[in-house]
């Protein structure tokens, strides 16, 4: 079975004053395929955790293999090529930019990654067509539902076919009838073998993944 | 291992498009100020060698070549020009005198002039001069039938003239085949030349020009309508031989004449090109300034207003350069457009002006071209502080907003 995260002694301080120790040195370990959901009280380092596996942040101790790769000894440019490449963000807040369609919003995600621009148009419609959304490719983000944006995030997310999607708390501003469509979607995501790490207040959302990550005051406790 | 991030310009120059066209109406008006700068630089500028572009065209090669010497001493009572008789002489002994001579209007009164004997209508519109050799060559003649007189007809006095064409044709002559002659008070006249130009005396042209010792004999010296020397030099030498010529003229008596040069084309142009002007260039250079200034604050707030999108495209791959080059192209872009649009309405200011004062319009290649890339120089220094600022957002902070 292939390892997609590998932390040994992965922890975060920030600075102070006075320093907070937001993430304990931790050990985790994601195989390939798996959909492991995180939870915890606010505060307690479910999105530190998070961004340091989505590489949009940096430990203070430890080390952490992507996807065989030893991120520590990359240089920034490589760990941004490897963070716009190998990995799929989806926010709460959905973070579509807002003067831009569906479709683009969605082929913005290959923009720095290679393909030419009718390539990554093509790309970006299929990718929406997975979330069901090809009747709303040419929409603006304020003219959609808020679960209408955030099947457009995932899309996006997913149109790189990354090695790991990263969710934190997708679901946090639906309500329960879209969450449900949303996580519809991920399950989906899942049985096409994407491996897929989601942050949640929601006990029943936590339920729908293989494996659940509880996190108190910084440590995990897997 | 991933391949790096990369970005085509094609792809950022259509990024940074659409940035600017989320808010089309701050693109504009960030514009604005490299529009008034550009476009008053190349106004200035363009209205300035308008200008002096007048001064260029009266002011030829044939007028920089050109010395007239006038008689401000003749005689009333000794009867004198103040020329001597041997001036031709001494004038060509100058360095730099190509060609010279005198001339005068006749002083005649009421002449009569016909092409018949005895017809004694007067004729209004034309007049009579006396002109030597030297100065009918000096006057820049273009002769369009039969020949100037010479030294030879000025020597024996000759009865001679040479006309305008318009004079000819109003006297009724056509062909010099048959020797017309023309009657001045009575008196005939051979009329072997017809001149369909004079470029250096151009009222000439609507005149009947007889040789100077010719108008000695028959109406004396020249004391009422005193002579004038012309003189063409060579290129350059005018002033030169201006300052010299009343001395060699009169070493007795100098100040009996009165020599004029062409003006100094230099100081014509800097006249032109005065304090005005620089008022004017400083002020387009304040508005430029500002223009910038805006250029570079819109910048600014869009990075900060941006943050968000910053994030989000650090999260999908982009590098720092990445963003700084993105926001520093839309900056480059509103300081494009601004210098282009500036420089239309530069020179459609400059073509108006000169449509209206009948002027021809001169603009310099070299501005007119360069003033859009002087918007592109003013929008790439406008940007280079925001666009490193927003390269320096960290994706984590950008995306907790
Ligand atoms: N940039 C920062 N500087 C200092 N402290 C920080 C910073 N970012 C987060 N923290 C702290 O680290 C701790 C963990 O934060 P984190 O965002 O991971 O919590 P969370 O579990 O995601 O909470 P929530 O459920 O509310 O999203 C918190 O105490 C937070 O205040
Ligand atoms: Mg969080």
């Amino acid at each position: 079975m292939t390892v997609v995260v590998k932390c040994a002694g992965v922890g975060r301080t920030y600075p102070g004053p006075p320093p907070v120790d937001a993430l304990q040195p931790a050990d985790l370990t994601i195989n390939r395929g798996e959909y492991v959901s995180i939870v915890g009280p606010s505060g307690s380092g479910k999105s530190t955790l998070l961004n340091i596996i989505g590489l949009i942040d940096r430990p203070t101790s430890g080390h952490y293999i992507l996807d065989g790769v030893d991120v520590a000894s990359l240089k920034e440019a490589d760990r941004t090529a490897l963070r716009g490449q190998r990995i799929g963000f989806v926010f709460q807040s959905f973070h579509l930019l807002p003067h831009r369609t569906a479709v683009e919003n969605v082929a913005l995600a290959q923009l720095y990654v290679g393909p030419k621009a009718r390539q990554r148009f093509l790309n970006a419609a299929e990718a929406l067509a997975k979330v069901g959304l090809s009747h709303r490719a040419f929409k603006m983000p304020n003219t959609l539902s808020g679960g209408e944006r955030q099947r457009v995030a995932i899309a996006r997310a997913l149109v790189n076919q990354p090695a790991l999607l990263l969710c934190d708390e997708p679901t946090g501003n639906l309500d329960s009838a879209t969450s449900s469509m949303i996580l519809d979607i991920l399950d989906q995501m899942h049985a096409d073998g994407y491996t897929i790490v989601i942050i949640t207040h929601a006990p029943d959302v936590a339920e729908r993944a293989d494996r659940i990550i509880t996190v108190r005051d910084g440590v995990l406790h897997v | 291992m991933s391949r790096r991030s990369r970005l085509s310009l094609r792809d950022l120059f259509s990024e940074a498009l659409s940035g600017l066209l989320q808010r089309p109406g701050r693109s504009m008006l960030t514009m604005l100020g490299t529009v008034l700068g550009i476009g008053s630089f190349v106004a200035i500028l363009g209205l300035t060698s308008t200008a002096a572009g007048q001064i260029d065209k009266r002011f030829t090669e044939l007028a920089a070549t050109e010395v007239r010497v006038e008689d401000v001493g003749a005689d009333r009572v000794s009867h004198e020009m103040s020329f001597p008789m041997d001036a031709h002489d001494r004038v060509m002994a100058i360095d730099g005198v190509v060609t010279a001579g005198l001339l005068w209007p006749l002083p005649l009164r009421n002449p009569t002039m016909s092409a018949v004997p005895g017809m004694g209508a007067s004729d209004e519109g034309l007049s009579l001069h006396a002109a030597d050799p030297g100065a009918l060559e000096a006057a820049g003649p273009v002769v369009a039938s039969g020949r100037l007189y010479d030294a030879f007809h000025e020597g024996r006095a000759e009865r001679v003239a040479v006309v305008g064409a318009a004079v000819a044709r109003r006297l009724g002559i056509q062909r010099l085949e048959s020797q017309p002659a023309i009657f001045l008070n009575g008196t005939p006249f051979t009329v072997i030349g017809i001149v369909s130009d004079l470029r250096r005396l151009p009222d000439l042209l609507l005149s009947v020009i007889i040789p100077t010792a010719t108008a000695l004999a028959l109406y004396g010296p020249p004391i009422e309508h005193p002579a004038t020397m012309l003189i063409e030099t060579r290129l350059g030498a005018a002033r030169v031989v201006a300052d010299q010529v009343s001395i060699a003229l009169r070493p007795d008596a100098p100040n009996r004449l009165k020599a004029t040069a062409p003006p100094d084309p230099r100081s014509l142009r800097g006249n032109i090109a005065g304090d005005l002007n620089a008022l004017f260039l400083l002020l387009a250079s304040i508005s430029l300034v500002i223009g910038a200034i805006g250029i570079a604050n819109t910048t600014f707030v869009s990075v900060l207003e941006r943050t968000a999108e910053i994030g989000i495209r650090r999260s999908l791959g982009a590098r720092p350069r990445h963003i700084a080059a993105q926001f520093l192209s839309e900056s480059a872009i509103l300081g494009t457009l601004g210098g282009v649009i500036g420089s239309a309405l530069g020179v459609i200011a400059v073509v108006a002006v000169a449509v209206l004062k009948s002027w021809t319009a001169v603009l310099d290649p070299a501005t007119t071209l360069a003033a859009p890339l002087a918007g592109t120089i003013v929008g790439v220094a406008a940007g280079l502080y925001p666009g490193l600022r927003a390269a320096r957002i960290e994706p984590i902070e950008a995306l907790r907003q």
